[in-house]
């Protein structure tokens, strides 16, 4: 009832109004005292609910055989939908290296676009802030309408694109019905859009280098290369790492622009592991099959999360 | 040294030293712009799309000065209920912003306050997890219930986006407010939930602005949670401007003005938080 830490100014208080806030105070001395674990306990029960029972529940269904569209009952099959996976289904392998593909060519352009922007925009320049701001609209546009706006401009006959190519003497592309092209163009997409975010997270990096090394160094005769490979480099490298272990992640996850603009095709050139999951659960309504092929993506994005986070400490 | 230089030269040297300055950054700026230009370029022909004519749209080579016209415009609103859409994502990303605030700001503040890094793991873990693993429970859940396209249905999936999202972004804001004025209020019999309502959460309050904004900008974005689970009732405006392109044949002018009016609202928050989102970025780069 008396709450243990209420000031004695506040005991000395009139009395009839101490009780009818007794029960009040007396719960938001409950919430005092366990505060550490009230606070987040909203939070986390809604993970465990939206995010922890899906999960649970995609581990059961990948052990079924389900489809959805049939009336049979799901049927216990133990491993076989991850046998036939890893064992017979060769879209799944393909698609992997697809989403690996896409993903290497994707973040290393923009890391190494992301750096050279970076060293371009680290220096006193008038209205850096709207120059930042413009750089960031790519990656808070719309993903959907930027995809569709793409389509247009990789269209082959008309498409802004193969005229400005056209200018520079380069034969017109075929784009995205091209096998070969498919996933640099819808690679591309995606460096359009994330250079920036890499170049904004390097110009955080690179604020924090100290002047002193980099002046001593140019004192002594250090050429621009020299600096920026044997000092600016080195320092930078715990951020490049951050920025590409977000990019990496996300990238693996990348399902908007290509579904809006290939939906995998043609064929199923540019069917990544996401793609093929969505296409196996909600075109096939193959249940079981999709939730295996989920839980596989999930595998490799933790895998490859983790071998990157035990690199990044071993380099510092 | 240069001092000196500058004393034996001549008023010449000078005139000639300011014009290499003046040349130097001229130079500078030039290749700023340059690197600006092939980011603005799909805006800037996006925008002007939208004011084609069909003719002046599949003219080869692409016009770039042309006399606009806003039928496109006009169309989006007449042949779609385009408002409707609108009206579906503002309820669904506003809603799933302030119920991610009021499960998020408790959640951040703890984890700011009493170190618990073990949980912002696991938050940061939750956000690494593909959403399409999630998406066929839901979908199977939410048909069982009868929840397939209604609101409910969106704005949970949507908190999803939100409030990982926001704790992550809080946590480093909230620790940033200093922990005497709390303890003074604590000392003065003020409540721990009253120090968050009444202190935390006042002072972090750009902090609060900057990321519920950022996470309105995400939940208006998402395509894949509406695909499957908004219907005709719900459906938000990402789902409406990709359903353009299977209504007949291309209509280009159609869907670069209905992407146009997608993108501008999320252009001109960009612009509004511009400072925070910096920080926002840079802290919560993985945007699941």
């Amino acid at each position: 009832m008396s709450a243990p830490d209420t000031p004695p100014s506040f005991a000395l208080g009139v009395e009839s109004l101490r009780k009818r806030r007794g029960l009040l105070e007396s719960f938001l001395a409950f919430c005092d005292r366990r505060a550490a674990v009230l606070f987040p306990a909203p939070a986390v029960l809604l993970l465990l609910l939206l995010m922890v029972f899906p999960s649970l529940f995609n581990i059961y269904m990948s052990l079924h055989e389900w489809f959805a569209a049939s009336a049979a009952r799901p049927e216990f099959v133990g491993l076989k939908n991850f046998a036939e996976l890893f064992l017979q289904d060769e879209n799944f392998t393909d698609s992997i290296w697809r989403t690996f593909y896409f993903t290497a060519f994707a973040v290393i352009t923009e890391m190494i676009l992301g750096l050279a922007i970076a060293l371009l925009l680290n220096r006193e320049l008038k209205g850096h802030r709207i120059i930042r701001t413009l750089f960031m609209l790519p990656m808070m546009a719309t993903p959907t309408a930027m995809a569709l706006i793409w389509v247009l401009m990789y269209n082959p006959t008309l498409g802004v694109l193969n005229f400005l190519l056209g200018l520079l003497r380069v034969p017109p592309q075929e784009w995205l019905s091209n096998l070969h092209l498919v996933i640099p163009a819808l690679a591309l997409v995606d460096i359009w859009q994330y250079t920036p975010f890499v170049a904004l997270i390097l110009l955080a990096g690179l604020a924090t280098i100290p002047v002193e090394p980099l002046e001593s160094a140019r004192i002594d005769g250090a050429s621009p290369w020299q600096v920026l490979w044997h000092i600016i480099l080195p320092l930078l490298r715990p951020t490049m790492m951050v920025a590409a272990l977000f990019r990496i992640i996300d990238t693996l996850k990348t399902f908007d622009t290509i579904y809006v603009m290939t939906q995998g095709g043609p064929g199923r050139a540019s069917q990544t592991i996401n793609l093929l999951a969505f296409q196996t659960a909600f075109d096939y309504f193959h249940i079981g099959y999709a939730a295996a092929l989920s839980l596989s993506l999930i595998v490799l994005v933790f895998m490859i999360s983790g071998v990157l986070i035990r690199f990044r400490r071993q380099a510092e | 040294m240069s001092e000196n230089t500058r004393t034996f030269a001549g008023p010449g040297a000078h005139a000639r030293r300011s014009m290499r300055k003046l040349l130097t950054s001229v130079i500078l700026y030039a290749a700023v712009i340059l690197v600006i230009a092939p980011f603005m370029f799909v805006f800037l022909w996006m925008f002007l799309s939208s004011f084609k004519t069909g003719v002046q749209q599949t003219a080869y080579p692409p016009v770039f000065i042309f006399k606009p016209t806003l039928n496109n415009y006009f169309e989006v609103f007449q042949r779609v209920p385009f408002v409707s859409y609108a009206v579906n994502s503002v309820i669904v990303s506003v809603s799933a912003t302030v119920l991610g605030l009021v499960f998020g700001l408790p959640a951040a503040y703890s984890i700011a306050r009493w170190k618990q890094s073990r949980l912002a793991v696991a938050i940061l873990v939750s956000r690494m997890v593909p959403w399409i693993s999630f998406l066929l429970p839901w979908y199977l859940l939410f048909s069982a219930f009868g929840m397939v396209d209604t609101y409910p249905a969106l704005i949970l999936t949507h908190l999803i986006i939100t409030m990982p999202m926001i704790i992550w972004l809080m946590i480093a804001f909230f620790e940033d407010v200093p922990t005497e004025l709390e303890d003074a209020a604590l000392i003065d019999g003020c409540s721990r939930l009253g120090v968050l309502l009444r202190i935390a959460a006042p002072l972090a309050s750009p902090g609060i602005v900057a990321s519920s904004i950022l996470v309105v900008i995400y939940s208006w974005n998402n395509f894949i949670f509406s695909l499957i689970l908004a219907g005709r009732k719900t459906m938000t405006l990402p789902v409406a401007v990709y359903g353009f392109m299977s209504y007949q044949e291309m209509n280009w002018g159609g869907i670069t003005a209905a992407a146009t009016l997608i993108t501008l609202p999320v252009l001109v928050l960009a612009f509004v938080i511009q400072r925070h989102l910096i920080k926002g970025l840079a802290l919560g780069g993985v945007k699941a």
